[in-house]
């Protein structure tokens, strides 16, 4: 039986409370007092009245309509949604690092300096990259940090010319807002028939305004680019940089290095990449790492060792400034760190070539019904083009929601753009091949359905809590808050 | 033909249609892009009194999720826009051709109008990236 | 291999898929990467560890910091130490929530969904604002994109930003804004307050967005009352960050006329965790939706009728709008907005109330007892919220040393974001203190001076 959840706001009574406080112990004063009776609230805000155990049931009640990794296979094209260790969760936590101030002095925060120095070793070894910043706090914030890094570079050597960012057609979406973001213009790089970049475009797209080429690689067709020294070489010799997009760095960790490919700015997602949770949509870490010449204008404070003592190097007189508040998302790298400890080099490299073997073999299932454009070995995920089904009548976002009453959490749909229909697969590394088989079964019996019935299939979902929603009408008629009758 | 395609409108190839009334040509999506877009749930205007040129964005349409930019087929000061729209986004889908009309703008180069395509033309142009999909 | 069993796949199985895929080795699936590019060595990295070898080396290092749970705080500064339910790290810890991406599947994702939406509900009842986003990475990014709002709304190139805004924010701000190759100019201060009568003449029609904060960097409660009007007299727009914990007590933004409500939510039930992950509140008025950042939750209904909730208006988005939209933000910081939307339902008005009542008063108290020590004075004069600044007879540094000593972190050093302040320390007061900590505190600072 599908049925609405209430809102907090339809439940409860008056007067009810969900917390406990101890009375205030200090000599009182009368409110007016002590703030200025023209900035006072009047009447009493309007929030929800609930006991505990109603807050507790409603949220108990919402988790139970959502799905996570930890309910089932979540293919979401390059998003990496592995598994997210429970032991990662438990030392975050910890009083030592969750209840630290981003304002108390340094000795007695030499834990977390610590914790963040190794965090960067350990990153520049994996990206051959000379210096790092934890302080964004997500892939896209990352992406912000490292061009305003390139900005700074370009401006800081007279080169104020430059104001154009080259973004491939395959790269990861946010690419062209956030170019916008930092204040350049795009020019989008069109790909060849192998799905790499087109060489020649991009010749020709170089000049003296280039600032710098975004790529994705491998990129979100899954595609690692055979032409990159050569594509390294046209961008530099016109003196422009390579960004790098680590959204997909979970494909090749040990097998190559961004830095080794003439990349001189990376970002990674250590929410993707390195295990740590996506949270319903956040909170993220997007840690950007630079080549030696870039690293004066990375954000400040980096943190530096000297006498075994670690501090906060705020003396960068050429940093762009700050991107956040403090420092970062301290709670998320502390995850993340935890997983590179336990993993260790070898454990990387082996969850790569899981993820690279778990796409592959998915995608040798799938081709056997469905149209995967761009036949070669893959990395780590692949998209499969639905125009076909779309002809017969379900689309990608119809096979979408058919998975969904299969109890998959669907691929990226309608993305790349270059790929029509677009269902863009990753399994991830974590994994096991009867998942991989049950979803490749899944996927079978859906096509199989499409040539029975395909318009049953384009009105799917029919197993969820509440069936297909009306995009069309939240956004025609925007309802953003709950408001008393 | 699938799609509606009117005689006495001219067409551009980014599928807007004008209609000519004395100087004043009015302005609007072609059934074949609104059926591309799918629902509309969003129109963005220009001002009245502002300027627009021809090949160049002068109003957005927006879908669920997909953004469209409504070129001017010709230059020219906007005289009115369809503030109708504001509220109701799917008239464009309902009668691309009439209530559907987007702005209004006073033509400054007679040429230009002369220039798009006709009825047949448009027809046949649509065929064409029809194939090409 | 410590991480080993996160990988199901066995070598056997890795065979049979080799074959299934038609290549002999793991080697043919790499191929592709270049002989030049490839990395022929081990990766350099520390031996991996077991779960309890990691376990103990991060309690190892956590063990090396002092924190609010083994201190008495009196740190402020935009991230408190307030009371923190238990329910919140119940419902936080579900794994349905946290193991969840982005809800791009709203059908089975209503959980986080409705969620957003009554926390998005939560915020415009706090703030008096008509909508807010799903959150924005922290009060300094939240601040940056309110002011770049209205830049987009005004098509204007140009903020003021008042001095007595959080310099954290304000640097974030600074960095955004060189970025576009926007100007930013501050408003100055007098008497640690926005210096206001400055107004009329910074303003021109060039102005976008005035940025202000309440309370303000020093806890001070600032008059804004006619403010608004000077703004919007040139059709700027007005951004107010605010701490949410005030806002019981102090009127809702929307009633002194501001446009974009933005700030940092981590008082909200979220632990301070070193700085980050925080939350950014970004709430404004309707006009301004389509500038909005970020994620919005809104409501809808399924195929048969029952109510639904989905991402929407997704067209100013980077995925959809591209190089157009409104913002970059991708990732938010959804599971601390579930915290503190957790947070909010337990408090309820009388809650909120009654923490933001006992701040004040708390706070009073303390501020009272330590200007009343020779030495120490109130470095500025007006009436503060939770938060207050004094000027004290030696270094802060020193006296922050010392203090530890007796497990209490002090105040926050004031000088190295205000040169023209020395030796002055802001000391923040939550309803967790006690009197017995507060009385500690003046008394060593009086042992001290």
């Amino acid at each position: 039986m599908r049925k609405h959840k209430a809102l907090l706001f339809e439940m409860g009574r008056a007067g009810r409370c969900g917390y406990s406080l101890p009375s205030s112990d200090v000599p009182e004063k009368a409110v007016d007092e002590l703030l200025p009776g023209n900035m006072q609230r009047k009447e009493q805000l309007e929030l929800p009245e609930l006991s505990e155990v109603e807050v507790v049931r409603h949220y108990t009640e919402l988790s139970t309509r959502n799905f996570g990794v930890d309910t089932g296979f979540y293919p979401l094209g390059s998003c990496t949604m592995k598994y997210n260790p429970k032991v990662n969760e438990e030392v975050a936590a910890l009083p030592g690092f969750a209840f630290m101030h981003p304002c108390q002095p340094e000795d007695t925060a030499q834990g977390a300096l610590e914790l963040y120095y190794n965090m960067e070793q350990s990153l520049k070894e994996l990206t051959g990259m000379d210096r790092f910043t934890m302080q964004p706090a997500a892939g896209a914030h990352g992406e912000l940090t490292g061009l305003m890094v390139i900005q700074a570079y370009h401006r800081h050597r007279g080169d104020q010319q430059r104001n154009k960012v080259l973004i491939p057609v395959t790269a990861h979406g946010t690419n062209p807002a956030t170019v916008t973001m930092a204040g350049y213009e795009v020019i989008q790089i069109p790909a060849d028939e192998r799905g790499n970049v087109d060489l020649e475009a991009l010749k020709e797209a170089v000049d003296e305004t280039t600032s710098a080429l975004m790529l994705t690689n491998p990129s979100t067709l899954g595609l690692f680019e055979e032409e990159i020294m050569e594509m390294a070489k046209v961008v530099h010799e016109a003196g422009g940089l390579l960004y790098y997009d680590g959204a997909n760095l979970n494909a090749i960790m040990g097998y190559a290095r961004p830095g080794d490919m003439g990349f001189d700015v990376v970002h990674l997602n250590i929410h993707k990449t390195l295990s740590t949770p996506h949270g319903g949509g956040g909170p993220g870490s997007g840690p950007v790492g630079v080549k030696e010449r870039l690293a004066p204008f990375l954000p400040k404070p980096l943190v530096d060792k000297k006498d075994d003592q670690f501090h906060f190097n705020y003396d960068l007189p050429n940093s762009i400034g700050k991107v956040h508040s403090f420092y970062g998302n301290f709670g998320v790298v502390i995850k993340a760190y935890n997983y590179v400890c336990m993993m260790g080099g070898a454990g990387l490299k082996q969850a790569s070539t899981d993820a690279v073997l778990n796409a592959n073999y998915l995608a040798s299932l799938l081709q056997k019904n469905y149209y995967i454009p761009y036949d070669r070995i893959r990395k780590h995920e692949f998209v499969v083009s639905a125009k076909p089904e779309k002809k017969k009548g379900a689309g990608a976002g119809d096979i979408a929601k058919a998975l969904l009453d299969r109890g998959f959490h669907p691929p990226t749909v309608y993305f790349p753009l270059i790929v029509d229909e677009a269902l863009m697969t990753e399994p991830t590394d974590t994994e096991s091949k009867e998942t991989l088989d049950n979803y490749a079964r899944a996927m079978e019996e859906i096509a199989r359905a499409i040539e029975e019935n395909a318009e049953k299939v384009a009105a799917s979902p029919y197993n969820t809590v509440v069936g297909r929603l009306d995009e069309v009408r939240a956004a025609r008629s925007p309802v953003l808050r709950w408001q008393k009758e | 033909m699938k799609y509606k395609v009117i005689d006495g409108l001219k067409y551009t190839k980014q599928h807007e249609w004008a209609r000519q009334e004395n100087s004043i040509a009015a302005v609007g999506l072609s059934d074949y892009a609104q059926d591309k877009l799918g629902e509309i749930v969003f129109v963005e205007l220009p001002d009245v009194g502002s300027e627009v040129e021809a090949g160049k964005s002068a109003a957005v349409i927006e879908s669920v999720k997909a953004v469209a930019d409504l070129y001017a087929p010709v230059d020219g000061k906007v005289t009115e826009v369809n503030e109708a729209l504001l509220d109701q986004p799917e008239v464009i889908n309902q009668d691309p051709y009439g209530e559907g009309w987007v702005f209004k703008v006073e033509i400054k180069d007679e040429g230009q109008m002369d220039a798009l395509m006709d009825k047949s033309t448009y027809e046949e142009f649509i065929i064409k990236e029809e194939e090409e999909e | 291999m410590g991480g080993n069993h996160y990988l199901p796949l066995s070598d056997v199985d890795r065979c049979d898929m080799l074959k299934e895929i038609g290549v002999d080795s793991i080697d043919d699936l790499f191929s592709d990467i270049p002989q030049e590019v490839r990395f022929k060595r081990d990766l350099d990295l520390p031996p991996a560890m077991s779960e309890l070898e990691a376990i103990k080396h991060l309690n190892y290092l956590a063990a090396k910091n002092k924190h609010l749970n083994n201190c008495t705080s009196f740190m402020g500064a935009g991230v408190y130490d307030h009371f923190i339910p238990s329910v919140i790290k119940h419902i936080t810890g579900r794994s349905e929530f946290y193991t969840s991406y982005t809800p791009y599947q709203p059908e089975i994702s209503q959980g986080i969904l409705q969620a957003i939406f009554e926390y998005q509900t939560m915020i415009c009842q706090l703030t008096g604002m008509d909508v807010a986003n799903a959150s924005m990475y922290d009060g300094g990014t939240a601040v940056a994109e309110g002011a770049i709002m209205g830049v987009g709304a005004t098509r204007r190139s140009k903020a003021l930003v008042s001095r007595s805004v959080s310099p954290f924010y304000r640097a974030v701000l600074q960095n955004y804004f060189n970025s576009r190759g926007l100007e930013l100019e501050e408003i100055p201060l007098k008497d640690g307050s926005t210096d206001f009568s400055k107004l009329e003449a910074m303003i021109d029609d060039q102005v976008a967005s005035v940025v202000v904060q309440q309370p303000n960097f020093f806890g001070l409660v600032e008059d804004l009352d006619g403010v608004a009007e000077i703004i919007h007299k040139h059709k700027a727009v007005m951004i107010v960050s605010v701490d949410p914990i005030s806002l019981p007590l102090l009127k809702a933004p929307a009633d002194y006329g501001a446009d974009i409500v933005v700030g940092e939510g981590q008082s909200l039930g979220v632990p301070p965790s070193f700085g980050g992950p925080l939350l950014g509140i970004m709430s404004a008025r309707n006009k301004f939706v389509r500038q909005l950042p970020g994620r919005i939750a809104g409501e809808t209904v399924d195929s048969e009728g029952n109510r639904g909730f989905v991402l929407t208006l997704q067209t100013r988005e980077q995925h959809i709008r591209r190089e157009k939209a409104s913002s970059n933000i991708c990732s938010n910081e959804a599971l601390v907005a579930l915290a503190a939307a957790v947070y909010m339902a337990s408090m309820g008005p009388q809650g909120m109330r009654e923490v933001a009542e006992q701040c004040v008063q708390k706070a009073a108290y303390a501020c009272e007892k330590i200007s009343a020590l020779d030495g120490y004075d109130m470095a500025f004069k007006g009436q503060n919220f939770k938060e207050f600044a004094v000027k004290v007879p030696a270094k802060p540094e020193q006296l922050n040393k010392q203090l530890l000593q007796k497990s209490i972190l002090g105040g926050v050093d004031v000088s190295p974001f205000y040169p023209e302040m020395e030796n002055t320390m802001l000391f923040a007061v939550t309803e967790k203190r006690t009197r017995e900590e507060i009385d500690t505190l003046v008394r060593e600072l009086e042992g001290l001076k």
